[in-house]
């Protein structure tokens, strides 16, 4: 095992946990939204949209705000020369970054689904089912990105 | 990569499954706290069927593959004070959020029973009483505490 990796800086620990803190309820907050959504697909599609919508805006939001924060505050004290730093920071921003768009993406799709989905007429949303594969998308790029901070692959 | 990272990274994963599971049920509780239709109640029910799932695996992974990792490192024990501290921890977590849960699940069946007996859309307070009580919430709320605290452990290793 890698001990330099083991054994880190105490002031590194702060900003760690709420940068794991973050990431964790993100993910708590996609399976919810991703649960929600896809059960929507087969009943009850307004009630399920509309808590699907709701966990990602109220909790996966949030959330990956703390998640980014705390990135950038542990990043701020690695000290990592420019222009020669490890792949693993790479797939981090990436999946950090690309993924909170894609979180935009998610809520502003599934919100308008369930806008639509208020008209008594409405059956299912398209939109709402797109951001149900959003949400599950976000889950797999983050299931990769916890493989990267963790592993450390070269 | 060696094994040891592939290990760590099973156990995180653990991890994350266990705090995403805690979190779909606080959605679940906050969001169904008054609630007592049985046909609604299912609904949240049924979004907190996967957590179940990832709630067993993530507290079991955590543990074993947690030891394996102490086991197989050169710089920790599984007798260190913080490994055993996290080790107390889970099963507080573990106990209080099993019982905790209990409540939810025998509103779970009487909700079921209620629809089966063509009472979905009836309000019941009996089903209410159940998804408000207190005692279950404070169970909850020490388990996802020892969960907090097993975190911070984690990470700061005091005494390592």
């Amino acid at each position: 095992m890698n001990i330099v990796a083991a054994i880190r800086p105490d002031d590194w620990n702060a900003p760690l946990l709420v940068h794991v803190f973050g990431a964790m309820i993100l993910v708590g907050g996609l399976v919810t939204a991703a649960t929600a959504l896809l059960l929507g697909w087969r009943r009850d599609s307004p009630w399920y949209s509309r808590f699907g919508f709701r966990a990602l805006l109220l909790i996966a939001l949030p959330a990956w705000f703390v998640m980014r924060i705390g990135a950038q505050w542990i990043y701020s004290k690695e000290n990592f020369d420019a222009g020669d730093e490890p792949g693993w920071l790479g797939v981090g921003y990436l999946t950090a970054d690309l993924g909170g768009l894609l979180l935009l993406v998610a809520i502003v799709v599934t919100g308008i689904g369930v806008r639509r989905l208020r008209r008594p007429d409405a059956g299912t949303s398209v939109l709402a089912r797109i951001g149900g594969v959003l949400a599950t998308v976000l889950l797999l790029a983050y299931t990769v990105a916890v493989w990267a901070m963790t592993a450390k692959p070269d | 990569m060696e094994f040891y990272d592939w290990l760590l990274f099973v156990h995180v994963a653990f991890a994350f499954a266990l705090v995403a599971a805690l979190v779909v049920f606080w959605a679940v509780a906050v969001a169904a706290r008054n609630v007592d239709g049985p046909a609604e109640s299912l609904r949240y029910f049924r979004i907190a069927r996967p957590a179940n799932v990832l709630v067993m695996l993530g507290t079991v992974g955590t543990l074993v593959v947690g030891i394996w990792l102490a086991i197989d490192s050169g710089a920790y024990r599984v007798w260190d004070g913080w490994v055993i501290a996290a080790i107390v921890l889970w099963a507080v977590a573990g106990g209080t959020g099993q019982r905790g849960g209990q409540s939810y699940a025998k509103a779970q069946k009487l909700a079921e029973r209620l629809v089966g007996e063509g009472r979905a859309e009836e309000p019941s307070p009996e089903l209410r009483a159940r998804l408000q009580d207190r005692r279950a919430m404070w169970l909850n709320i020490v388990s996802s505490a020892a969960v907090l605290a097993i975190l911070v452990d984690m990470i700061y290793k005091p005494g390592a």
